[in-house]
């Protein structure tokens, strides 16, 4: 009895499914049937004729659309790596601080957590842009000689030149980002029995190696799964950069779609591209958890 | 004789309206087993916890091997402490991620910087007194919680303590695991070691304590020997406390 109620829902269910996709088909074939377009790539291999400010690979108005897209492929791929390591580094000094037994620590990085999460990313992106960069002088500001030096021009860091633009976008993702992951990790330390702290305390060990060696290890189970999350959101706001002008994956598809009007196309290339950078960090994230979480009898 | 730990008007509070602590003075022998009894909520725990720095005070000193401590949290006072005064908890609270010698070898790498070939060989003797060698590599979980009692003991015994302090080391085993702990604390105590040890455990505080104290209402209401404190209690409040045990 029960299997053949299973077996009607299930049924139902797959003619729902079936019904909805027929209806999104028969909408995409009127539509290209419409615009006398048909489905078609063939485009991706056409001069695009416009310039990218910002390229990872070298890049000239003659090379084709698939090539400009790849460019704006690694732009986006070059600042969520980078974005990931910053706001995951900001992210556990924010979430051990939270611990910490200075008062003043523990203030300073609740209030970070608290601001950051109040601010709407877009907002805190624009903010980066045109009141914190832009806003610099032309003459370096240089923070350490040599190795970080800042004016509205961009950002030299270790022999590298930095667009503007990618460094609001860094910094606005990472410090963003960066306040989630506290709050992940804080949630994994609390995980941690109160017990563990007494017993590295009692041995002697510092606070410092205590967290290192003793309670982080053990919160990781717990932080790992919030960490993942956060690292697909970090890659799906990077598409904000069209806001501040950054040359990424969907700035570049949007430049495509005006100039050649496939729509379809461009968002089934976006679509597959989101897809892959959110696969690497599924699969990665996968990687170092049974790397990092040892089977300890329990 | 030489004191160990000497604590003087020690108050503490948790809340407003109780004293965990008060008023408490006390002083520990160099060589001496105390044990400490009382009713739970009366403050035992809480004293022994005072004695590393684990517990903060709001008023008294403490005195624990020449080293002063106040209300005034001087961590780095209290680290000197930890290094010299050893503690074994109720829930025994092994390291789960690491093995059995590693949850040893630990504090004597990191806190005292030696070799790991020469914490392992200390590691490894400790692990033979206590009978359990043959547990060295595995987790705590995969132990029983007598073995992994005797772990704890090992872990605090590997940075060479001057003070032992146990803070009810059987209330989380079954009854079958009580003996092998004991046992263990026993052996420490024939050897000298100056151990204060909260337990209900009244066979073993009449056997091997030099001292008692009876605590309740995080006030001491008597200290005497364990002859003198099983069979006639003078306080009205440690005789019904016994009645109850018995």
């Amino acid at each position: 009895m029960r299997n053949h109620n299973n077996f009607i829902k299930q049924l139902i269910i797959g003619i729902i499914v079936i019904f909805i996709l027929s209806i999104l088909i028969n909408n995409l074939t009127v539509n290209l049937i419409r615009t006398d377009m048909g489905l078609s790539f063939k485009w991706l291999l056409q001069p695009s004729g416009f310039a990218v400010s910002e390229s990872t690979v070298p890049f000239k108005p003659s090379d084709s659309y698939a090539w400009a897209l790849f460019n704006g492929w690694l732009n986006s791929l070059k600042v969520i790596v980078c974005g990931l390591a910053i706001a995951t580094l900001l992210g556990i000094i924010a979430g051990t601080s939270r611990f910490n037994s200075n008062l003043l620590v523990r203030f300073i990085a609740r209030t970070y957590v608290a601001l950051v999460r109040q601010i709407p990313l877009l907002i805190q992106l624009l903010f980066w842009y045109f009141v914190a960069f832009l806003s610099l002088s032309e003459n370096p500001l240089k923070i350490i000689n040599g190795i970080l030096e800042i004016s509205n021009q961009g950002v030299y860091l270790f022999g590298l030149n930095l667009s503007l633009e990618f460094s609001a976008l860094l910094l606005g993702l990472s410090v963003f980002t960066g306040a989630s992951i506290s709050e992940v990790v804080r949630g994994g330390l609390n995980s941690v029995p109160k017990g563990q702290w007494e017993a590295f305390r009692s041995i002697g060990l510092s606070e410092g190696d205590g967290m290192r060696k003793i309670v982080l290890p053990q919160a990781l189970p717990a932080i790992l799964p919030g960490l993942t999350s956060q690292y697909l959101n970090l890659a799906k706001n990077s598409t904000l950069a069209i806001a501040i002008g950054y040359s990424d994956i969907y700035a570049i598809s949007d430049t495509t779609i005006t100039q050649t009007g496939r729509a379809i196309e461009g968002f089934i290339i976006l679509l597959i591209s989101f897809i892959i950078v959110n696969l690497i960090i599924t699969n990665s994230m996968e990687l170092i958890t049974s790397f990092l979480v040892k089977d300890t009898g329990k | 004789m030489e004191i160990a730990i000497k604590a003087k008007d020690i108050v503490k509070s948790y809340d407003k309206a109780n004293l965990a602590l008060d008023n408490v003075s006390l002083n520990v022998f160099t060589g001496e087993v105390l044990v400490i009894m009382g009713p739970s909520g009366s403050g035992k725990s809480t004293l022994i916890r005072t004695f590393n720095g684990l517990e903060s005070i709001d008023r008294g000193r403490l005195e624990i091997l020449g080293l002063h401590l106040d209300e005034n949290q001087d961590e780095k006072q209290i680290r000197k402490i930890r290094r010299r005064v050893g503690m074994v908890f109720q829930q025994f609270n092994l390291f789960p991620h690491l093995t059995i010698l590693e949850n040893i070898t630990i504090a004597p790498i990191k806190v005292q910087k030696r070799s790991s070939i020469e914490s392992e060989i200390t590691a490894k003797e400790l692990l033979k007194q206590m009978g359990i060698y043959e547990q060295i590599n595995k987790y705590p979980n995969q132990l029983s919680g007598g073995q992994q009692q005797r772990v704890a003991i090992a872990r605090a015994l590997a940075l060479k303590p001057e003070i032992m302090l146990f803070d009810e080391p059987t209330s989380a085993l079954d009854p079958e695991r009580v003996k092998e702990v004991l046992d263990a604390i026993r052996n420490l105590a024939n050897k000298g070691m100056t151990m204060v040890v909260v337990t209900h455990e009244i066979d073993f505080a009449k056997e091997v304590a030099d001292r008692v104290v009876f605590m309740d209402e995080g006030k001491i209401v008597e200290t005497s020997s364990p002859q003198n404190f099983f069979s006639n209690a003078t306080e009205e409040r440690s005789r019904r406390f016994l009645n109850q045990m018995m």
